[in-house]
């Protein structure tokens, strides 16, 4: 008997029955197709999107994570070049290839050098786009794929995200209607990462020290884009 | 790692006497019970997302095999590979010759109790593969070669001074010969060293927090982001997670999500929260090129449809430990196996058996603070009786204390025998006690008197006094042979 | 028609008969406050906690089955321990879980028994006491009552009641003090270092008298107080409420052979 069958046989006996079938089963797949939400939590639920992204605002300044709202793409660079010269960061920056940062005008800014495509050890700022900015908890939510590789987000010390004010999201579960909604049909992403504030670690006496293995600071550029 | 909860009396004395744990453990009582208490307080919905997260949990465990197949056929579909495995052997075995598949000479870790529980790492180094783990508080106890103390902060027990000598130690081979005294150089230098170990490691090795059937994504929780680098820079990533860890949906996931960091280090979410399904895609820039999970049961499926089935509900929080009276005297390692405090002295009987295991369930004031906190509404004081009736039953509570128990329990189903029983030991212990007040020491009592003084009885029992003052027949005042004695 | 007074049977608790009767003359007098009629049904010993929390599930059992034919007849049980109530009111039908008669006698006994405090406020409706105390209180909220039957304000709030009583919260007043009654002896060591803590954040309260509901906890507390060299007078709070606090102390010297009459 493989391992596989003993583990499933032992679990049936214990509920005192074999596979599952007929009524419950199909309970069960209807719940799996169609997942139905849970208690979801009013703080930012019950806001307008306008609150929510105010909301989001404040709980990511509460995990460190500084906000620059800019009108329109147009200002990204712009904002970026700010925060990289006020922390005295180098201006080499290694962006994701992503639709959203092929349409920021780079080029507006010769002071920032730009390359495209996945971190590697050496780069020192990433930029990333995420799929959505959740207000309940300041978080960051990235879908990873072609234009988005996950080592942007999580090997350079610094890393910046340029957010549509749009794309700020009440909950956990919108995050993941839009996961759904964008790999119908294919395969789920690979990663799915949810991001709040920069790496930390208080393993050592519980002091709390950011930056233990993934980027010492997060910047979040937020687009209004008409909104807001 | 080598069982020692047999010894639990011996390991709490030596943990009582270590002032350093004693500082390390006095911190963390506050640092997380204050930290949760705050997160808890700002969320309105906490008890209620409780009661639901304990209902998915029981829903899962109900349909666990349904669940468990569906996982792994979502897993299949996205191009990944699941490895059942009845025990930490095969576990073992498997993972080994995963890494041996691609020809592996390091891998990296994020933490995981199950590779704590499956004993990993002495298995992987004796068998050429160098297991290098990259959660900080893992690294410390590592180069200490100590198992961790606590399920979410491994090295709690470690001071700062002695992280520090451990890094000098440790670290002089990569020219780190000065000694680091501040916490934030510690952790610069650790991630200097570290960052080279995710980009030449062969394998990645993950636990999870969770199985989600619905995608067969597996998912970690880490503040770190060390489970991230483990996972996305080698050739292969390896989840090594238990079967209870499955939830159904990505809705289900969230509920439990909002319960998880708030209970276990009091933050509204931890900085990452990962979840990884399948290999690296045809079009993907980055990622593994392997994904597999390897389930380990390990005991767990026995466990369903028993009394024990409440405990495979825990999403291995630490909140039961951080409020733990207990687990604040003597920390972790005095438990003497994986899992320490309430959970560890609820499941660890079911590993190392109860003739082992004994003394953790016993080892408990039943005050109930644990499960209070349980995010998973785990009924853990019930569980500790549970296995104190079994061990009573298997006779291997010693024979003493159940003798004690036969006997006072023989005298206390005989009211009048009881009375006067009670009369004549009251009598000379309240004669003995009234001057002073308390007893220093007693014989036969020393378990009480060592540490804390006995304070005197009055010296007559309440039902002698009531019948004297209110009862129907006369007092008992003539029939008191101890009067006699002492008057 | 002149209404039936309410009859209680008193569950004096053994460690009360055997340490400390004063709490439970405390007990008397304060539910004949409160209007009812008391009686001691001579039956009693224990509620079979030591033999239930070691494992000793047949003598627990048998003790249970005669706590609940001891007291058959009462309107309510009253025990001046939420330890002990908490063992009547949910353990015992759990131990009947597999016998439909006797879990329905259980069901029906735990149905009417109470902590005393919690009883005196919730079903007699008490909001204040006759006595008063002149002192700087501090409350320790003993783990059955506080968790098992959600005893925290009802105390509070008689005690309030008390012109002269200040009350200092106690930080910490629900962590264990480390008693667990049998795990006090069993594991001594552990349990004593526990009471310490409890000691030293009961002295730094500044309070002169700590109070709780439970006297496993009070002895423990006391023992601890005294050993590390705290001069705090320790009481079962049914004695300050009754105005029965005049007498010695829980660990306190004594020329006392008449305990109670106070």
């Amino acid at each position: 008997m493989s391992g596989r069958d003993e583990i499933l046989g032992r679990i049936r006996a214990g509920l005192g029955r074999g596979a599952l079938e007929g009524a419950r089963r199909a309970a069960l797949e209807a719940k799996l197709a169609n997942p139905p939400r849970n208690l979801v939590p009013a703080r930012a639920a019950a806001l307008d999107h306008a609150d929510q992204v105010e909301l989001f605002i404040e709980m990511a300044g509460k995990v460190d994570t500084q906000v620059t709202r800019v009108k329109d793409l147009a200002e990204v660079p712009g904002a970026i070049a700010d925060y990289l010269a006020q922390k005295n960061l180098p201006t080499e920056i290694r962006r994701a290839p992503h639709p959203l940062l092929d349409q920021v005008p780079w080029q507006a800014w010769p002071t920032l050098s730009i390359q495209t495509g996945r971190a590697e050890g050496a780069d020192a700022v990433g930029v990333g786009a995420p799929l959505a900015g959740v207000a309940e908890t300041g978080t960051l939510a990235y879908a990873s794929g072609p234009e988005s590789p996950a080592t942007v987000n999580f090997l350079p010390e610094t890393h910046i995200a340029v957010l549509r004010a749009k794309d700020v999201v009440a909950a956990y579960e919108d995050v993941f209607a839009r996961v759904r909604e964008k790999s119908a049909g294919g395969p789920f992403p690979r990663t799915v990462n949810f991001i709040t504030g920069p790496s930390r670690t208080a393993d050592i006496e519980l002091t709390l020290i950011l930056g233990a293995h993934g980027p010492k600071r997060l910047h979040i550029v937020l687009v209004d884009d008409g909104e807001g | 790692m080598q069982v020692t909860s047999q010894a639990f009396k011996a390991n709490a004395h030596k943990a009582l006497g270590d002032d350093n744990l004693k500082t390390a453990l006095f911190k963390l009582q506050h640092h997380f019970t204050n930290n949760r208490t705050r997160a808890v307080e700002a969320l309105p919905e906490f008890e209620r997302l409780r009661d639901r997260a304990r209902d998915i949990k029981n829903e899962v465990l109900g349909a666990l095999d349904f669940y468990l197949e569906r996982f792994e056929q979502k897993v299949a579909e996205q191009g990944g590979t699941v490895h059942w495995c009845r025990t930490p052997r095969q576990a073992r075995e498997t993972i080994l010759s995963l890494c041996r598949s691609v020809e592996a000479k390091t891998c990296t870790k994020g933490k995981s109790m199950i590779a704590e529980e499956i004993a990993l790492n002495p298995f992987l180094e004796e068998n050429g593969v160098q297991p290098i783990e990259t959660d900080l508080g893992e690294y410390i106890i590592q180069l200490a070669d100590e198992p961790p103390s606590h399920i979410i902060g491994p090295a709690v027990h470690k001071t700062l001074p002695q992280v520090a000598d451990l890094f000098l130690e440790h670290h002089k081979r990569y020219g780190k010969t000065e000694r680091q005294t501040e916490p934030e150089a510690l952790v610069g230098e650790a991630r200097e060293i570290l960052r080279q170990k995710y980009l030449d490691a062969d394998v990645g090795i993950t636990g999870a927090n969770f199985l989600v059937a619905e995608t067969g994504s597996t998912i970690i929780v880490t503040n770190e982001g060390n489970g991230d680098l483990t996972q996305m820079l080698p050739k292969m990533h390896i989840v090594v997670a238990s079967i209870e860890k499955i939830v159904p949906t990505l809705e289900d996931l969230s509920t439990i999500l909002r319960v998880l960091a708030r209970s276990a280090t009091g933050q509204e979410f931890s900085v990452y929260t990962t979840l990884s399904t399948g290999a690296r895609q045809s079009a993907d820039l980055d990622g593994p090129g392997a994904f597999h999970v390897v389930l380990l049961d390990n005991g767990r499926s026995e466990m369903i449809g028993t009394e024990l089935q409440e405990l495979l509900r825990c999403i291995r929080c630490g909140a039961c430990m951080n409020s733990c009276p207990v687990y604040h005297a003597v920390g972790g390692h005095a438990y003497g196996w994986v899992y320490p405090g309430p959970i560890g002295a609820a499941l660890d009987p079911k590993f190392i058996g109860l003739e082992a295991g004994q003394h953790l369930p016993n080892a408990s004031p039943l005050c109930g603070k644990c499960e209070s906190v349980c995010p998973m509404r785990i009924p853990l004081p019930k569980i500790f009786r549970y296995w104190r009736d079994k061990a009573f039953e298997e006779k291997i509570t010693p024979l003493p204390q159940r003798a004690g128990i036969g006997v006072w329990a023989w005298f206390a189903r005989r009211p009048e025998l009881y009375r006067l029983a009670s009369r004549l030991g009251i009598g000379v212990l309240g004669r003995l006690g009234r001057k002073a007040g308390k007893f220093r020491s007693l014989p036969l009592a020393s378990g009480w008197t060592e540490g804390r003084d006995l304070p005197a009885p009055e010296g007559r029992t309440f039902h002698d006094l009531w019948q004297e003052r209110r009862g129907r027949r006369g007092p008992p005042k003539s029939g008191d042979p101890f009067r006699k004695l002492f008057s | 028609m002149t209404e039936r007074p309410v009859s209680v049977g008193l569950f004096v608790t053994c460690l009360v008969d055997l340490f400390r009767p004063t709490v439970g003359f405390a007990a008397v007098r304060l539910l004949e406050e409160a209007g009812c009629k008391v009686a001691v049904p001579r039956a009693q010993t224990c509620c079979g906690q030591p033999a239930y929390n070691s494992g000793d599930r047949a003598d627990a059992t048998a003790i249970a089955r005669d706590v609940i034919a001891a007291f058959r007849g009462f309107d309510y049980v009253v025990a001046p321990s939420g330890s002990c109530a908490g063992m009547v009111k949910l353990h015992y039908p759990a131990l009947f879980a597999a016998e439909p008669t006797m879990k329905a006698a259980a069901d029906e006994l735990a149905g009417r028994t109470y902590e005393l405090v919690a009883f005196l406020t919730e079903v007699m409706g008490m909001t204040r006491v006759v006595s008063d105390f002149n002192g700087a209180v501090t409350y320790h909220d003993s783990c059955s009552g506080l968790r098992e039957l959600g005893i925290k304000e009802q105390p509070r709030k008689l005690l309030a009641s008390m012109p002269s009583l200040t009350l200092k919260e106690l930080p910490g007043a629900e962590t264990c003090c480390g008693f667990g009654g049998t795990f006090a002896v069993k594991y001594g060591e552990v349990s004593s270092e526990i009471a310490r803590r409890k000691a030293k954040d009961i002295v730094a309260t500044g309070a002169d008298t700590v109070l709780a509901g439970d006297l496993g906890c009070l002895l423990n507390m006391a023992g601890s107080l005294s050993r590390e060299g705290a001069a705090l007078k320790v009481r079962h709070v049914a004695e300050v409420l009754a105005g029965m606090a005049r007498g010695p102390a829980i660990g306190e010297p004594s020329d006392d052979a008449e305990p109670g009459r106070r």
